[in-house]
Order: C-alpha cells, then structure tokens, then sequence
C-alpha cells in the first residue's frame, strides 16, 4: 500500500452533504476486474454530460482543481454501497486525502487499505477550509498526518483524531493481511476453541 | 458481570485477538461473495500466493450482474464485462473450493437471501460480505455487515477482520402496526426520524412489540436498511420465529448439534440494564405507509404528505433538498398521491423474498396495471420464484400485466440491463434513491410491495390503505 505521511496541495470544495458511492463511481464501472483506471470516471454522472462532455462547473473539470489532491465535503461522506471502487477511483484520480464533518463507516475504513486518509473535523473548521479550498490554486493546504495537523493557506492550524493503529499502519504503508497472518496462532487457538463450543458453525 | 447487550455477546464470542490499544481480529463464521466486489481480492490472493483460509465457510453466488430474462446461462446474453465477471466468479470459486451457485443453479439469486434460504446464516454468527446490504442477516440475531474489497481479501486469506467495536444503539417499535403499514415502512420511517448518519458508528438493535411481531422475512427487511440509516449493522434477538425459520434448512444444524444450537441461540439477549449509547423509540401506531420524495433515504414522507421545500430543511440539508427537487423534477407543495409514474419495480435484497411478492399480489389479485406503464417482479431468487409459481402468484402477476423475471438484484442498482432512462420515475421497493442508481437521470420512490403495487395500478403514488 502507499504510505501516507504528508501533503501539500490544492483542495477541491465539494460542499454537498451525504455524498454517496454511487455518486463518486456510478455502477457502469464497477464491472471492472481491476483496481485501476478508475480516476477519469471519478464523480462521472456530475463531471460529464450525456455525450460524454465534461460539464465545466464540476469543481474537478475547472482548470484549477484539475490536479487536486485533496477533497473537502460534507458530511455523511461516501454513504450508501461498500464498493471500494469509491476509494480506488479517489486515489486513481491523484486525492489522497479527504476532509469532512463525518463519514459513513465502510468507506471510512476502505480508505485506510488504500492509502487515503480521511480527516474528520467539526463542521466550523470543515467550513474554514472549504473557503479556502474554494481560493483555487492560490490556496494550499497542507496535511500533516505524524503531527496530526492541517494548515490552512492563511497559516491556521487545525488538529485532527486518527486511530492509532490506522496511523500506524498508514504512515508505514503496512499491509494487513500480512500484520494480521502474523498472529495465527491466535486465530488457529480461537477456531480450536470455537469448533468445540459451537460445533455447528 | 456488567450486562450486556445482544452485540456485545456476539462480538466477545468472537474475539481471536485484541492488541492494547483495543483493536480486535474478529472471527468470521460466513463469508459471502458476489462477482462484483470479489475478483481484485481473488487476484490479490494469487498475487500473493494465499490461499482461502476457510473455504468451506465461504459462499458465492453472482447476482449483481446477471440478466433477469431467459437465455441468461449462455454468456453470449449478457454484456462483455459482465460476462468477464461472472465467469471470473465461476474460475475463483472453483480454484478456491468454496461453495457456488452458478447462474444455472434454481438456489442461485441475491446473496442477502441465498443464504438465510440455504441455512448458511444462523443467530449468533458473525456474517460479512462485500456488499453494504449484508446487514440484511442481522434479522436473525447475527453480527453481520458489509465490507470493501480490501477486507474481502483479508477475510478469504485469514477469515477473520481487523476491527473496533461500534457504539450500541437502539432502535424500538412500540405496539402494533396499522393495517397496511409494513416492515418496510418502519425501516424508512427509522430513517427519517434519525437521518442516513443517524447510525454511524452504531450497531442498531431494533427490537420492541412491532418487531417481535414481524416475520423473519419482515425482519430482514428491517435490518437490511439499517445501512441506510448508517449503522454498521441492525439485528434483531433471535427467538422460537427464528428458530422455526432456521430448522430444516439445507446447511442448518440437525439432530443433538441442533438442540445445542438451540440452547446458546436463547442466550443471545440484551441484558437487562445493558448500556445503549443512542435510543430512538417510535410507536407503531404512528407509523404510516411511506414514500420517499427526494434522492437519499431520510426523505421520507407518509404518503398522504406533500413534497417539502427545500427551505423547510436547516444547514446543509438545503442544499441537498433544492438538489434533490430539481433531481426529481418536483414542485413543492405537490400532493405525493398526484405523482405519476412510469415504471414499478418489484424485488432486492429488501423486497424480494416470497412475503413481499405475497404483500404485492394480494393488492394486484383481479387488477391490470395502467396501461403503458413498465412493470416488473423480480424474485429474489429461483426458489422465491419457484415457490411463487406454485401459490400462483406468478399467474396473478402476469395477469395484472407485469413481467415475471429470473432472480438477480436487477433494477436496484442497474448493472444488468434493467435500467431506467433519463427522466423515467420509478415506484421501487429496493433500498437506495440516490442519483443515477437505477439508471443515469432515473427518478426513484421507495416504498413497500403492497404500495409498490397499488402504484402499478392507479400509475400514480398511491395510498394502498384505499385499496384494502
């Protein structure tokens, strides 16, 4: 997995609350067998017309947030399906980081496996940021995730919570199925145990 | 001991490890898989050279893709892509040795109901799947919820999930329900009093009079939703329904394993005293037949409502709301029961299972649907539809003038040929009215079967209470 330690760069405003996975990647592309290419059909139902023209007023297809590479929304971020195509076509596209009040719990932790992290602030500094997001490329905003800190283009510092095994395991490129095989002895202990209690499953 | 809920004896039966910091690996007892979210963890196990951990508590079935019309086992009938995955579903489960129903099967049709059907899912198990609607086997008092790709690969590789426990929550339906009112109608109804984030972060436990009185397949319906609401997961205490349910079925324990099961599945309750961090009470009696009007599940009205303004919101639900109405194409102000529609969709993993096609024949027994307008059933799977034909609800639906499909999740979400067209307004008994779902431009109304079908035969939102 990509490590993610820190980042400097021009952030989209995307100020709409309950943004859904069937918005970030419409289920056309979800018949891929891959992981990749999904970046230019990120958003496609907002960010392209019927013939396939891109709609000039999506935020991603303004000539100054063509190479966002972080995203500030509202809240409910990434609700509805689990597909992890969501996160793939986030990181296809060159964001790595997400900004927003909340998020809907599976898309939340797919980003983790994906080398996306996504910040959870209150929604006085989500606004904050999304004003400044809103400066174009004249505003970069930089995310520190050893420190635990964003600083706005004005020089504001905000801190953030993250999990401390999803930090670790971000800031180090870890992945979990390695981490996790590592303790099989745990898991082999747990189905011995588990196979005589409840035989049936 | 402190009590505990139904979630927490669920989650400590299933512990394999917990590191300091309170991050558990969570054993997984079913492990269901579809075409769609599997095939990049399949290739990430042969990349790595893993294995599948527990193949035979792995099952897989495609459902997602695949045509509803017949013809649909030759390959040649569906799209190049969607070919390309079920066949690369039909290679993994094969390589893998896990447990598949091929398209050709009569058992095969929605993940969410193959596996109470054959038994797989049981009260107390940990259930997960690559899909958000696995919350859908929670109605039988198992911990069951969706999960990313990523995780798909990490259970099939180690069959277990690296997690924090969510918050308890609860959910209670008080006393009856009026006639007419549905499962259905109190998972959308739960939603609209807590909002699609009202659950984040939460396991919702829904229990109350109007729950207990629901049947299993009412129950699923419930749980199914509780994505909707953003909870990981919705479950339900298992009892003697569930049980009755379970017994018999084809991977279901028998004999003395049975009475053993049996015995631990009545153990599975919350804890009088159990500490919830949320509780949302609503009275049965309150709850009426609903429809939704806009494009997320929390806009939900009784159907005796008018569509909202967006200003009647706060905050950022404004926004959302004027997106929506131009989304939907409506004017405040407009009576729900003067919406016309174009098509009715009946079927998914929320409506798909034989009570909802019993709930949607009752109101069109006799009935033709309004001429021109699109209709159809889709059972939840072949022995739905199988089962379906022999009450003779297929005759009464194919009377009333609706197509009779093959089982898939078809039109909920659109990744088989049935789509909407831009602009098309859809009564729908599935889960999700977000833009675009079934169909780039398509504009959808959640509701229950039995309205769904009214709907069908007046061509507008309809009040299934003037038909009964």
């Amino acid at each position: 997995m990509q490590k993610f330690t820190k980042l400097s760069g021009i952030a989209a405003p995307l100020p709409l609350v309950n943004i859904d996975t069937d918005m970030i990647i419409p289920k056309q592309f979800l018949k891929t067998i891959k992981r990749s290419g999904l970046g230019v059909n990120l958003f496609d139902e907002m960010r392209y017309d019927d013939d396939r023209n891109e709609i000039p007023d999506f935020v991603l297809n303004k000539p100054q947030y063509r190479d966002a590479q972080i995203l500030v929304a509202g809240e409910n971020f990434g609700c509805g399906s689990s597909r992890e195509h969501a996160p793939w076509a986030i990181a296809d596209f060159g964001i790595t980081c997400v900004i927003a009040p909340s998020y809907a719990d599976i898309f939340y932790s797919n980003c983790f496996k994906n080398g996306i992290l996504p910040i959870t602030l209150p929604q006085d500094q989500v606004d904050v940021l999304m004003k400044d997001a809103e400066k174009g490329s004249n505003a970069r905003i930089e995310v520190d995730l050893e420190a635990q800190t964003i600083t706005s283009s004005d020089g504001e510092v905000f801190s953030f919570e993250v999990d401390s095994f999803k930090k670790h395991c971000l800031l180090n490129g870890l992945d979990d199925i390695g981490l996790t095989m590592e303790k099989s002895e745990s898991i082999a202990g747990f189905e011995a145990k588990a196979s005589a209690e409840r035989p049936w499953v | 001991m402190s009590p505990k809920t139904l979630y927490d004896k669920i989650w400590d039966a299933h512990v394999a490890h917990e590191a300091e910091d309170g991050t558990c690996l969570l054993y997984i007892d079913r492990h269901l898989v579809h075409e769609v979210t599997s095939p990049q963890a399949f290739e990430g196990l042969r990349m790595a050279g893993r294995g599948v951990h527990a193949p035979d508590k792995t099952i897989a079935v495609p459902d997602h893709n695949v045509p509803t019309t017949p013809g649909r086992n030759d390959p040649k009938n569906m799209t190049e892509d969607s070919a390309i995955q079920v066949a690369a579903l039909d290679t993994n489960a094969k390589e893998f040795g896990i447990h598949y129903y091929p398209v050709s099967d009569v058992r095969q049709g929605i993940v969410h109901i193959v596996g109470p059907e054959q038994g797989w899912t049981l009260p107390g198990m940990t259930v997960v799947c690559g899909d958000s609607h696995t919350a859908t086997h929670g109605a039988f008092g198992a911990l069951a919820h969706g999960i990313g790709t990523s995780e798909v690969e990490h259970v099939l590789a180690t069959q277990t999930l690296i997690q924090k426990k969510s918050k308890n929550m609860k959910v209670e339906i008080t006393g009856k329900l009026r006639p007419g009112v549905t499962a259905k109608d109190i998972t959308l109804s739960v939603i609209g009093a807590t909002g699609t984030a009202g659950g984040n972060g939460h396991v919702i436990e829904y229990c109350g009079e109007a729950i207990r009185d629901l049947s299993m397949e009412g129950r699923m319906t419930v749980c199914n939703m509780a994505i909707e609401g953003g909870a990981r997961a919705g479950i339900i205490a298992p009892d003697e329904k569930t049980f009755e349910y379970c017994k018999g079925r084809p991977h279901a324990p028998k004999g003395a394993q049975w009475e053993a099961a049996v015995a631990w599945w009545k153990t599975l309750f919350t804890d009088e005293g159990a500490h919830f961090d949320k509780v949302v009470t609503l009275k049965g009696e309150d709850i009426a037949p609903v429809v939704t009007w806009g494009t997320s599940p929390e806009d939900v009205l009784p159907i005796t409502a008018s569509v909202p303004a967006a200003d009647s919101f706060t905050g950022g639900k404004v926004g959302a709301a004027q997106r929506s109405l131009d989304y939907m194409a409506l004017t405040p102000g407009t009576k729900l029961t003067d919406i016309s529609i174009d098509t009715v969709f009946i079927g998914s993993c929320t409506n798909g299972r034989i009570e909802d096609l019993r709930a949607a024949a009752a109101v069109l027994k006799g009935k033709k649907k309004k001429d021109g307008l699109r209709a159809m059933v889709v059972p939840g799977s072949g022995l739905v539809r199988a089962q379906a034909e022999e009450e003779g609800l297929a005759q009464i639906f194919i009377d009333a003038g609706f197509e009779w499909r093959l089982a898939g999740c078809s039109m909920c979400l659109a990744m088989n040929p049935d789509q909407l067209a831009p602009g098309e307004r859809c009564a729908a008994t599935s889960n999700r009215n977000f833009e675009g779902r079934q169909g780039r431009g398509g504009r959808t109304h959640l509701m229950s079967p039995a309205m769904a079908a009214a709907a069908a035969i007046t061509g507008k939102l309809t009040d299934v209470r003037e038909m009964m």
